[in-house]
């Protein structure tokens, strides 16, 4: 039975276990072997016992970012090592209720900075389909854990691409909803107006699952609303009637292989008696710079709470002032700095209309793109990353280059849109993601398109053993 | 052409002031801690006041709901979307690394209190308290600090006000009055001492007449209305000097010991903070509804500026009189109820209770003794128709205050009742007969001597004669 279970989706296994096929001590116990064995760097913490009560759903890997009371969660970063939370994240307790034990914590960047992985306080992972490769990020962990086969399913966080692009470049599906889908309580803050939680999993299915149980408003975050309506599992096989509009298949950076990867998917939409067009997000372009004004600002204020005052790590010695920088400077590493220093000159009095004003302009800018376009189509498709997942080390010295592997990924938190990121094939041997977005609040409609095109490609995921 | 010497020059001050009051919620501002009052330290915390990772905000209503009244009180524009943005910088007793507070569109803005017009009304959160250990009794050179997290949290309304205050003694008036008006609404304790109301003050002067505004300071945190009043006053003195010594006045926040008067700079416009303002990305705008804007409207009591007018013009009161029972709205209860409609009692009774009854009760509420309103009033009224005598109504007083009761029984009981006519003629004849020397001199002139023949008087009639009839008599007799 073991051995089978790796070969089943979470919602398969939950289907054993309530059939009373297999107990949930023994499938707990399976994924705690598997995690414990994990070899890519994929975890910082692994549950070391099963817990009480297993539940009813097979156990679910963690982004490290989550607050869990009594385990360690840290963000990714030194700063914050040691650190146990006295509380539980919303979105987890969500779960927990719903009858999924926290398996483990996994590698992140360092508080959600990063594109690679790479910006991790404790160490790079590395991509299950080629190990000399990244996995992506920031959710790195929780997108080689599902893809490797030693989670059975994992939740993320997305702020510019965070789920979608580690979850294209590991082969599984990632979906971040609509900003306030899902509580934000307890997560450990990056970019507060575009932080998300969502889940990183082998199908659609178990997305849509996942995505049940966390959803709700929260008395606790006042910016949360929960999905309207009901959101059936889905089950759609057509496309029949639905208008998709293609963005982005011209940009230079776009590799020949995902390219052709996404063109195929398109002629599938098409088969499927779906209706494909070309559209234009005339500001979609600058995207990326409005992004890395508005993130770094609220972080440079979220991450000023690590001052070695109350928690975690302290250093230096003598006056006050002393301490805060020593503190910090042994704490936080380069790319955190970074941000801060941007965001804390963005948000400078002289510079504040120039940079955050002019970059929330974008922001509306690109929101009315997607609103313009949402008249014409149901959905709006393109490659989730120019790129397959590339070589570790290849972009740590060009932060550009780094902040341009989110080009497709960050319109949609910038407008607080829903979209997903399926496997669409491969390219030289690597999975290529094909990103679905769709109007505020029509995740199970991305879901159902979603769940049709995942039929129709097939994709294997790596082979796993 | 005439040239004024700067030493002749007169001087007018410019003053605004900012308040800081901590609202009387059950919860502090964004998280469902229970307000400290002088509870162990770090006992009345959680995540989210500690800044933990991952915690946010949640607008307390009730706090809302308060601010609206203050703002409504004031006659305040309320914005229909206020924001909160984030005050960024870094002190140990700021869990957060900043302050969320409202910034660019506050609650309220553009109000009066009396005669001073209100700039604006927004809410925000007061910071933790530090403790220093050491001899400087601040961060910098103390040996130890430790923070204590029960304050931090805990909702703050600060109202700014227009530079519209031209004297120290007026500044304390104003803060008065808002004092008393915030009490009468009941949505604070306002105990200056206690820092649940801060006063700090924006001082500049001019050359009297001109409307331009000079370089202002700020002094900061004076903990009662009479060191407000010095600390402005010692500002004051102070600007004249330099600028009349041809001096330069900088730009400065200064702290006011009231022990020594002295002020000191905390910190000049150099090393002033850029708090890199942007809004709170945690929290929804306050979008008041109708209903909310009509609880608060419904809400609001009759407050100490329209008390006293209406005391003023309704029962005739004096102004100072009017002024002094408005401020006070456990007197101004007491004394209105004493009165009920017998409106031309209204002064006797209002003198009686700023005078008698103050001198006996103090600072306290009048309702907390034994003594009932209409008893009060019914005393006054036996007084005013010279049914008892002044002395013998400030005994019964004396025994209403600890015992309750009706006047009249007490009168009845103690004989106190006003001497018959007939009865006083002969004990005034008696005592003018025993006391020939005072006689005399009465007639040489010595008016003061008549002291001795009341004295008998009263003696005689044990407090029961009114002294000024008893006078009368005395001089109808002698011829004086």
């Amino acid at each position: 039975m073991s051995d089978e279970l790796l070969n089943l989706t979470a919602a398969q296994q939950a289907d054993r276990i309530e059939a009373g096929e297999v107990s949930a001590d023994e499938v707990f116990e399976f994924w705690r072997v598997r995690a414990g064995g994990d070899d890519l760097g994929s975890y910082l913490w692994v549950a070391d016992e099963v817990p009480t009560d297993a539940g009813t759903l097979p156990p679910i890997a963690v982004k490290d970012l989550f607050c869990v009371e009594g385990v360690p969660s840290m963000a990714g970063s030194r700063i914050l090592e040691g650190y146990r939370p006295p509380y539980t994240a919303t979105s987890v307790r969500n779960l927990q209720a719903a009858g999924a034990r926290v398996l483990g914590k996994t590698n992140q960047d360092e508080f959600a900075m990063g594109s690679s992985n790479e910006n991790s306080g404790f160490g790079p992972v590395q991509n299950p389909w080629d190990r000399e490769r990244v996995p992506g990020g920031s959710s790195g962990g929780s997108a080689a854990a599902v893809a490797a086969g030693t989670a059975p399913w994992a939740i993320g966080t997305d702020t510019g691409g965070s789920i979608r692009q580690p979850a294209s470049l590991c082969g599984i599906v990632g979906m971040k909803p609509t900003y306030g889908a899902i509580s934000r309580y307890g997560m450990i803050a990056f970019a507060s107006s575009l932080d998300q939680c969502g889940p990183l999993t082998r199908d659609v299915t178990d997305a849509a699952i996942l995505l049940r149980h966390l959803q709700g408003k929260d008395p606790c975050d006042s910016t949360s609303l929960g999905i309207p309506g009901e959101l059936p599992l889905p089950t759609a096989e057509r496309l029949d009637g639905l208008r998709f509009g293609v963005w982005g298949m011209e940009e230079p950076g776009l590799e020949p292989g995902v390219a052709d990867s996404v063109r195929a998917t398109l002629g599938r939409i098409e088969e499927l008696g779906g209706g494909v067009k070309e559209i234009e997000l005339p500001n979609a372009r600058h995207g990326i710079a409005a992004y890395y004004v508005i993130a770094p600002a609220e972080a440079s204020a979220n991450l000023a709470r690590y001052d070695g005052v109350r928690y975690a790590n302290r250093s230096g010695h003598g006056d006050l002032t002393s301490m805060y920088e020593q503190t910090r400077h042994d704490g936080f590493g380069d790319e955190v700095k970074r941000r801060i220093m941007i965001g804390t000159y963005a948000l400078s009095s002289g510079y504040y209309e120039a940079y955050y004003g002019t970059a929330q302009k974008v922001r509306t800018k690109i929101a009315e793109d997607f609103s313009a376009a949402f008249e014409e189509v149901d959905f709006v498709v393109s490659p989730t990353s120019a790129t397959v997942a590339f070589k570790l080390g290849e972009r740590t010295a060009d932060p550009l280059a780094m902040y341009l592997s989110d080009y497709y990924t960050v319109p949609m938190p910038l407008a607080g849109i829903p979209a997903i990121s399926i496997p669409c094939g491969l390219s030289d041997g690597l999975p290529v993601g094909f990103q679905i977005a769709g109007p505020a609040f029509s995740e199970a409609g991305i879901l159902d398109a979603a769940h049709a095109l995942e039929k129709a490609i097939g994709f294997e995921g790596v082979p796993v053993g | 052409m005439t040239i004024t010497e700067p030493e002749a020059r007169i001087y007018e001050p410019v003053i605004g002031i900012e308040i800081h009051v901590q609202l009387r919620t059950r919860t502090k501002m964004f998280c469902g801690c229970a307000l400290s009052f002088g509870e162990e330290p770090n006992t009345l915390v959680c995540p989210v006041c500690l800044g933990h990772p991952g915690t946010l905000p949640v607008t307390n209503a009730e706090a809302v709901h308060y601010g609206l009244m203050i703002a409504m009180a004031f006659g305040c524009e309320i914005a229909p979307r206020s924001i909160f943005h984030r005050k960024n910088y870094f002190y140990p007793d700021l869990p957060k690394g900043y302050q969320i507070s409202q910034y660019d569109i506050p609650l309220g803005t553009g109000g009066r209190l009396g005669d001073v017009r209100i700039h604006r009304v927004h809410l925000e959160e007061d910071a933790a308290k530090l403790i220093h250990a050491g001899s400087s009794g601040r961060i910098h050179g103390a040996s130890t600090s430790v923070v204590d997290f029960n304050r931090g949290g805990t909702p703050l309304v600060e109202i700014v006000t227009e530079p519209d205050l031209t004297s120290a003694a007026q500044a304390a008036d104003f803060g008065r009055l808002l004092q008393a008006t915030l009490r009468r609404m009941g949505v604070s304790d306002v105990n200056m001492e206690e820092g649940s109301l801060r006063m700090d003050a924006n001082v500049s002067i001019r050359p009297a007449g001109t409307a331009t505004l000079g370089t202002k300071t700020e002094l900061k945190n004076m903990n009662s209305f009479r060191f407000l009043e010095r600390g402005i006053d010692a500002e004051i003195a102070r600007q004249e000097q330099i600028v009349r010594e041809g001096g330069e006045l900088e730009q400065e926040t200064l702290h006011y010991d009231p022990q020594s008067g002295s002020l000191t700079s905390l910190r000049s416009k150099e090393e002033a903070h850029d708090y890199r303002y942007f809004p709170e990305p945690d929290l929804v705008p306050i979008a008041p509804t109708e209903e909310m804007l009509e609880r608060a409207r419904a809400a609001l009591p009759e407050l100490p500026a329209a008390r006293a007018e209406r005391l003023e013009r309704d029962l005739e009161l004096p102004a100072e009189t009017a002024r002094l029972l408005a401020f006070r709205s456990d007197w101004g209860d007491f004394v209105e109820r004493a009165i009920e409609s017998r409106n031309a009692l209204a002064h006797s009774v209002a003198n009686w209770a700023t005078n008698e009854l103050a001198a006996r009760v103090g600072d306290g509420d009048p309702s907390a003794t034994m003594l009932e309103p209409k008893a009060f009033a019914d005393l006054v009224e036996m007084v005013v128709q010279k049914q008892i005598s002044a002395s013998a109504g400030r005994e019964v007083l004396d025994v209403l205050i600890e015992a309750g009761g009706e006047p009249a029984s007490v009168v009845e009981a103690k004989g106190l009742g006003r001497a018959e006519s007939g009865e006083l003629e002969q004990i005034v004849d008696r005592a003018i007969a025993d006391n020939p020397d005072a006689v005399e001199k009465i007639r040489a002139g010595k008016g003061q001597a008549i002291g001795a023949i009341v004295g008998a008087v009263m003696r005689e009639t044990k407090g029961r004669a009114d002294g000024g009839e008893v006078q009368r008599m005395i001089n109808e007799r002698i011829g004086s």
